[in-house]
């Protein structure tokens, strides 16, 4: 698993030009590959493009998609936009974090889940929301935020 | 004539388990070899119905929402009864039995929830193409823009820039290298109509990129599309391969030797990249941090070359003026505000859902007759409009026909169209506290006054949602309110303060009560109520449970009592129970 993987990257990094402009598509490569940016992508990167590692490292800061941390088989996406937010995804969150012993931007011990905030993934009319992985589950509360996590718990640890 | 099926399977729609139902009818279809054709379809609109089916049966179509398992396998097989009878909402193109569609007139929308938006076949059944056609067999660059001159589009990116006016710039540079760009990049929180539309119709923002490469004799279009929104891009592929094969992209376009591509960019997360300048930045590699202007991009845009950007709903507008003339357009809508305008209902309202609705159309008609007001009990208060750039309008102020002056003039902005509803349970403060926390997180931090001063105005404000507000905090929100307006570069800096700027204005007695009192009025925000358990209590003891500090006790199956010198108001209990027992007050 791990190694293919990394092949996708390695193709990434084979089939491009090596612009500037494809930088942030090679950095989109490497999270989707691993999950998270490593190091070494990004000196990977900065070899072929010539953009020196340090502002690399700027641009993936700047923007919020790109994580520097392993994350967890499960990628929870809490949507804090204006409709989820006044229809209780604060409560949502709280529920998540005694649920799973993890607060925003952490991910937890067995590498299960990763907890990300965001703000708004455009399903207000079935707030509050939250996103595992590319699945968006609608008009939430608390409890069944948590049958939810056991769900895919169990699920997860039977596969 | 076989029995269609369609699903509904945007994304709220698959949130609601479209895709679930998706899969049991096909199951269902093969298990009993029934002659029904299953297909899906993008969003209709209903959102609070979901999931929605549509039955197409000789001529005839029948909507249904709410649809569970059930009861799609029984409109599969043709079957009826009672359950049968409550998903019904409508027959043909009449109103829905809830009366959202009433008052509507859908261009942008036409084919959302109706046609297969993968199908190129069906988009053209639909008049899809026709525009571009007509563009490149018989009329000139210069006629086109006329026509969109003539109907008065605006940017629908909340802008509100007269959409052929910016193309006049970007055709009067000289020939050679130059971009059309398609901007997907929809951050504001509470609005969801691009996504809906690249979704349920990808085609016509793709046909109306071309017919805008043709008029500004651009070669070349990008899309930048939000990466949150996988299901938009993985259309919006389909949709460029579809038309590059059918000769609708790419080189010689129908014959006519005019040649454009379009590529997507996925954008990587950062709210600022609305902003044009930012946005390519970003499509250049870099951090997405906007540039003085001029030049504007029309000049020296994407890589130094003349480029012109527009929203997608703007370029899902064009096939509609094309084929029906400008002046048709321009018949709908108020003086100065042509055509329609798409809006996401969201928030506190019984039927959210994504709307098109005429210009000039009032806001307490669009709360109350299309979205059905707000939950049994509560009071219509304010509606938010335009994100974390625009403000709060309140209730006293909703006579007003929508348009891009009235709404200006509120202090709030039209925006993409995202219209969050708030009702008494909402607290203004928390509102303005809430959009200050995101457009200060979102800073890009090139401007002294946006960087350092939304910071300092979040400070004010969760200082005054914590109940430690000064008698002068007001003053000084309003004072550097102004200064982060006047003194930041683009968009982002010069709008952040409008919610808490216009919180101030309308409800300007909800904060003295935070600040004065120490008291929230509409019981939300925590350091300000307390918890009580009322009567209603039967003692099951899940919230003693839940609660952290231990602040809860009782005897099984007799009231709790809460101890309020222990209570942290995390709000836990109020999650657990059951009988909606415990209360803010």
């Amino acid at each position: 698993m791990a190694e293919s993987q990394g092949n996708s990257f390695a193709r990434a990094l084979w089939m491009t030009e090596g612009r500037a402009r494809d930088l942030i598509p090679l950095l989109q490569a490497a999270q989707e590959a691993f999950g998270y940016i490593p190091e070494r992508a990004m000196e990977s990167i900065a070899g072929l493009t010539g953009i020196p590692v340090s502002e690399i490292y700027g641009v993936v800061t700047f923007y919020k998609q790109f994580r520097l941390t392993r994350r967890g088989k499960y990628m929870l996406k809490l949507c804090d936009g204006t409709a989820c937010h006044v229809n209780g995804s604060t409560d949502l969150e709280i529920a998540v974090e005694d649920a799973l012993k993890i607060r925003r931007g952490q991910t937890d011990p067995d590498l299960l889940f990763t907890l990300e905030v965001v703000n708004c993934v455009g399903c207000c009319s079935l707030a509050p929301v939250l996103m595992v992985e590319d699945e968006t589950h609608g008009t939430l509360n608390p409890r069944k935020v948590t049958t939810l996590l056991k769900k895919l718990r169990t699920e997860a640890k039977s596969s | 004539m076989i029995r269609q099926i369609v699903v509904g399977t945007a994304t709220c729609g698959v949130a609601a388990g479209a895709n679930k139902l998706l899969a049991a009818l096909h199951d269902f279809v093969a298990e009993k070899k029934l002659d029904v054709q299953v297909t899906e379809t993008g969003c209709i609109g209903l959102c609070y119905r979901e999931p929605l089916i549509e039955v197409r049966e000789n001529g005839s179509r029948k909507l249904f929402g709410d649809v569970t398992a059930d009861v799609a396998k029984k409109l599969a097989a043709g079957e009826g009864g009672e359950d049968v009878e409550k998903c019904f909402l409508r027959e043909g193109d009449a109103v829905d039995r809830d009366g959202v569609l009433a008052g509507q007139k859908r261009i942008v929308l036409s084919r959302c929830g109706v046609i297969d938006p993968a199908s190129l076949d069906q988009y053209l059944e639909t008049d899809g193409y026709k525009a571009l056609r007509k563009v490149l067999g018989s009329m000139r660059p210069a006629e086109v823009i006329d026509e969109v001159l003539k109907s008065g589009l605006r940017g629908r990116g909340g802008g509100g820039f007269p959409t052929g006016k910016k193309w006049q710039f970007v055709a009067a540079q000289p020939p050679g290298e130059k971009y059309v760009i398609c901007n997907a990049d929809e951050g504001d929180p509470g609005a969801f109509m691009d996504r809906s539309t690249l979704e349920g119709d990808p085609f016509s923002v793709l046909e109306g990129m071309a017919i805008c490469g043709y008029a500004v004799g651009a070669g070349h279009g990008i899309i930048y599309c939000r990466a949150e929104y996988p299901k938009a891009l993985a259309r919006l592929r389909h949709s460029i391969v579809t038309a590059e094969r059918n000769g609708y992209l790419g080189q010689n376009i129908l014959g006519s030797g005019f040649s454009f591509d379009v590529h997507i960019k996925e954008g990587a997360g950062a709210f600022v990249c609305g902003e044009e300048t930012a946005l390519m930045a970003s499509i250049e590699g870099r951090r997405g941090m906007p540039r003085f202007r001029p030049p504007f991009p029309a000049v020296s845009g994407l890589w130094g070359r003349p480029t012109n950007i527009n929203n997608v709903e703007t370029f899902a507008n064009l096939w509609w003026i094309i084929l029906n003339g400008g002046a048709a357009f321009a018949a709908m809508g108020t003086e100065r505000s042509k055509g329609t305008k798409v809006f996401a209902l969201a928030g506190k309202i019984q039927r959210g859902g994504l709307v098109e609705i005429p210009m000039g159309m009032t806001i307490r008609d669009l709360v109350m007759k299309v979205g059905g007001g707000v939950g049994e009990g509560r009071t219509f208060k304010a509606v938010q409009l335009g994100g974390p750039s625009g403000g709060c309008i309140p209730a006293e102020k909703s006579d007003l026909p929508i348009d891009y002056e009235n709404i200006t003039a509120t202090g709030a902005i039209m925006g993409s169209g995202g219209m969050v509803v708030l009702d008494d349970a909402t607290c203004m403060v928390e509102v303005a506290r809430y959009f200050l926390s995101f457009t200060q997180a979102e800073s890009c931090g090139k401007c002294t006054f946006c960087r350092i001063g939304t910071k300092r105005m979040l400070e004010i404000l969760e200082r005054i949602v914590a109940g430690n507000g000064e008698p002068a905090d007001l003053d000084r929100l309003l004072d550097l309110g102004e200064k982060v307006k006047q003194s930041s570069l683009c968009g982002l800096g010069q709008t952040a303060p409008n919610p808490a700027l216009t919180t101030v204005k309308y409800f300007r007695s909800e904060y003295e009560a935070h600040i004065r009192d120490k008291k929230c009025p509409a019981h939300s925000c925590n350091a300000l109520v307390t918890y009580s358990i009322t009567d209603e209590c039967n003692g099951c003891t899940l919230c003693a449970k839940a609660c952290p500090s231990k602040a809860i006790t009782g005897e099984r199956k007799k009231k709790h009592e809460i101890d309020l010198q222990v209570c942290i108001k995390c709000g836990r209990c109020i999650a657990s129970c059951n009988m909606g027992a415990i209360l803010k007050v």
